[in-house]
């Protein structure tokens, strides 16, 4: 049974852009969807929309987005401030400056348990004892009195997971949680995070730009580009049988040891992510394709490969069965 | 903690000691004492017997010396205009002026720092731009022009509030309006910016992520960490409210430090003068000094130092 599932999730920005444009996204009790993409292609707008902490100026509309068999799509700020923090629950990218300078770690943490379980001071203390220990703190206490600047990176991002785990929520949104960390705390953080995955049952909605994050952490993965969910599978599926061309140009930018050589260049997409008015058709990766002719300007219709592997190109496939 | 304390403490120390040598200073090297005090139809056996009874026939060094050991016994000269010690004449004219850049202040803070946050809210909104314009205006119009204002209709119209004089608390509410409508405009502007940057912080978000009270939100992430620069030029403003509130107190006829001090200064009385310099210095170096352990209590950050 899914307790997120998004169902044609739209976002649009006072200025015309579209910044969403569809998403249906499904994840389930204890599953890990990795929601890919380069920056500006509407990954963390995503996020924000499902947990309704979008600025002022977007406006959202979507088929439904249920949360525990909840339909939140239309709940009041009020509802949604009770659902946030307690049944989904989210971290971001920027570990330094996420939390508050001006609080102790203690305090942010007891905060959220007293807000949502009407816990008393020393109650909610002794829950963020507890959950600092659970994401592997050593000596809480003394976490508890300090303030955000005497932690590493590392230890921060530690508190924000502990503090969004306060509540034992249903989904966690981690948005790039390991990006600004060091390559070894990464993978630490990435272990804690399936380590308590396999506690809880924690569903996970792992928004990337790093494939390889994924490719670790991932049952699912969706490949976002330019709003829409251009290719969505298992992860085997998708790494094993990249249908997208977009899908195929972020695995082959990826650096693999021993495949280069010296001196050889490393893959790259040319351009960037194209701005998306209300009147653009077909496909949004055309002009950076390498396969794209003038049907591309038509809209495209959804492709499967196999159960459960869908994606949006209408060429891809015969290149596929050219290429095996 | 202990250690950024004692480190103010000595910086603050230092500075005085540098105001009580120019306030020294300043009143010597502004002419002639002797000359003014004598009077205009003085003879100069007259200026003499001035020069050498209080001392400034001596050299500068030993004036100041003098000067200074009478300060720390507390003894600050006196006037020759009241023939009352200095000491006195400030104890009795400095509550008033206190009580006054007291009611400013509080006024100020609680007008200018809620209209501060809820620009901040509606930042871009019509409001905003509102609460902006009545911030402008409230900063170009004259104190001494409001001041008028206020006592034809407040005063004598509507008959609210006594025009003039200190009768009971009544007679500081209006000049507290006037020397605080300055302060309005400064205080909400750096509320605003303060609270519009805290609110597109990462931590805000991260505070709404937790589904925490719009009011946590807003007064407890954000207000905390946009107050600094509020409280420094707050308690800079308060300072401008003691040493500024000459123009105020002589409209409503209150007898502060500030009405003392033009009469002092227009009439030559050096002692008087010099010791409302000294007094208004060191009162601007206290308020520092709070303004400073203030955010150091608002930001552990600044604690380290």
């Amino acid at each position: 049974m899914s307790v997120l599932a998004v169902q044609d999730l739209r976002v649009g920005f006072r200025d015309g852009t579209l910044a969403v444009r569809g998403i249906s996204l499904d994840l389930g009790h204890g599953e890990t969807l990795g929601l890919v993409g380069e920056s500006g292609c509407g990954k963390s707008v995503t996020s924000l929309a499902v947990m309704g902490l979008l600025a002022r100026g977007a406006a959202r509309t979507a088929a439904g987005i249920r949360l525990a068999g909840e339909d939140i799509a239309r709940a009041s700020e009020r509802r949604m401030a009770q659902l946030r923090g307690d049944r989904i629950a989210m971290i971001f990218q920027e570990p330094m400056t996420s939390l508050n300078p001006a609080y102790t770690v203690g305090d942010q943490l007891s905060e959220v348990y007293r807000r949502h379980r009407g816990a008393g001071r020393l109650q909610a203390r002794d829950r963020a004892a507890d959950l600092l220990a659970r994401v592997g703190i050593a000596n809480p206490g003394l976490r508890l009195a300090q303030y955000p600047h005497e932690l590493s990176g590392g230890l921060r991002q530690r508190v924000m997971i502990a503090m969004a785990l306060m509540c034992e929520p249903d989904v966690l949104i981690a948005d790039e949680p390991t990006t600004a960390l060091d390559v070894t705390v990464q993978a630490q953080i990435l272990r804690l995070l399936q380590d308590l995955q396999k506690e809880t049952g924690l569903a996970i909605l792992l928004i990337t730009h790093d494939l390889g994050v994924v490719a670790r952490m991932a049952d699912r993965v969706s490949v976002m580009y330019a709003g829409e969910i251009v290719e969505s599978g298992t992860a085997e599926a998708l790494f094993g049988r990249p249908m997208h061309p977009y899908t195929r140009g972020l695995l082959d930018s990826i650096p693999v040891p021993g495949k280069l050589r010296p001196g050889d260049q490393l893959k790259a997409i040319p351009g960037t992510v194209p701005r998306i008015t209300a009147a653009f058709r077909g496909c949004g990766f055309r002009d950076r394709c390498g396969l794209a002719d003038r049907g591309c300007e038509d809209t495209i219709m959804p492709r499967e490969e196999g159960p459960q592997h869908r994606y949006l190109c209408r060429l891809s496939s015969e290149l596929q069965g050219q290429a095996s | 903690m202990i250690r950024f304390i004692l480190r103010r403490l000595v910086l603050a120390f230092a500075v005085f000691l540098i105001v009580v040598t120019v306030s020294f200073l300043l009143t010597r090297l502004s002419g002639d004492l002797a000359v003014s005090i004598a009077g205009p139809n003085a003879t100069a056996e007259d200026v003499a017997t001035v020069r050498a009874r209080y001392g400034f026939d001596r050299p500068l060094p030993v004036q100041f010396a003098v000067w200074f050991g009478n300060l720390l016994h507390g003894d600050l000269g006196t006037s020759y205009l009241y023939r009352e010690p200095v000491a006195d004449l400030l104890a009795k004219r400095l509550p008033v002026t206190l009580t006054l850049g007291a009611v400013g202040l509080v006024l100020a803070v609680l007008v200018g720092v809620p209209l501060g946050i809820a620009a901040a809210v509606a930042n871009g909104s019509v409001w905003d731009r509102l609460i902006g314009l009545v911030g402008l205006v409230g900063q170009a119009m004259p104190s001494f022009w409001l001041a008028l204002l206020m006592m034809i209709w407040v005063g004598v119209y509507w008959q609210l509030l006594p025009i003039s004089g200190l009768d009971d608390w009544q007679g500081y509410v209006m000049p507290g309006i006037v020397l605080a409508a300055s302060s309005v405009p400064v205080l909400m502007r750096l509320t605003r910016a303060g609270m519009v940057e805290a609110l597109a912080s990462d931590y805000v978000r991260t505070a709404r992520a937790k589904g925490l009270s719009w009011a946590s939100v807003l007064l407890k992430h954000a207000l905390r960490n946009a107050a600094m620069p509020v409280v420094t030029v707050a308690a800079v403003q308060f300072g401008f409210m003691l040493g500024g509130s000459v123009v105020i107190e002589s409209i409503f006829a209150l007898h502060g430090m500030g009405f003392l001090a033009w009469e002092a200064i227009s009439k030559g009385d050096f002692a008087v003068v010099q010791a409302v310099v000294l007094l208004l210095a060191t009162i601007f170096i206290l308020l520092t000094l709070i303004a400073d352990l203030l955010n150091a209590l608002i930001d552990p950050r600044l604690r380290i130092a």
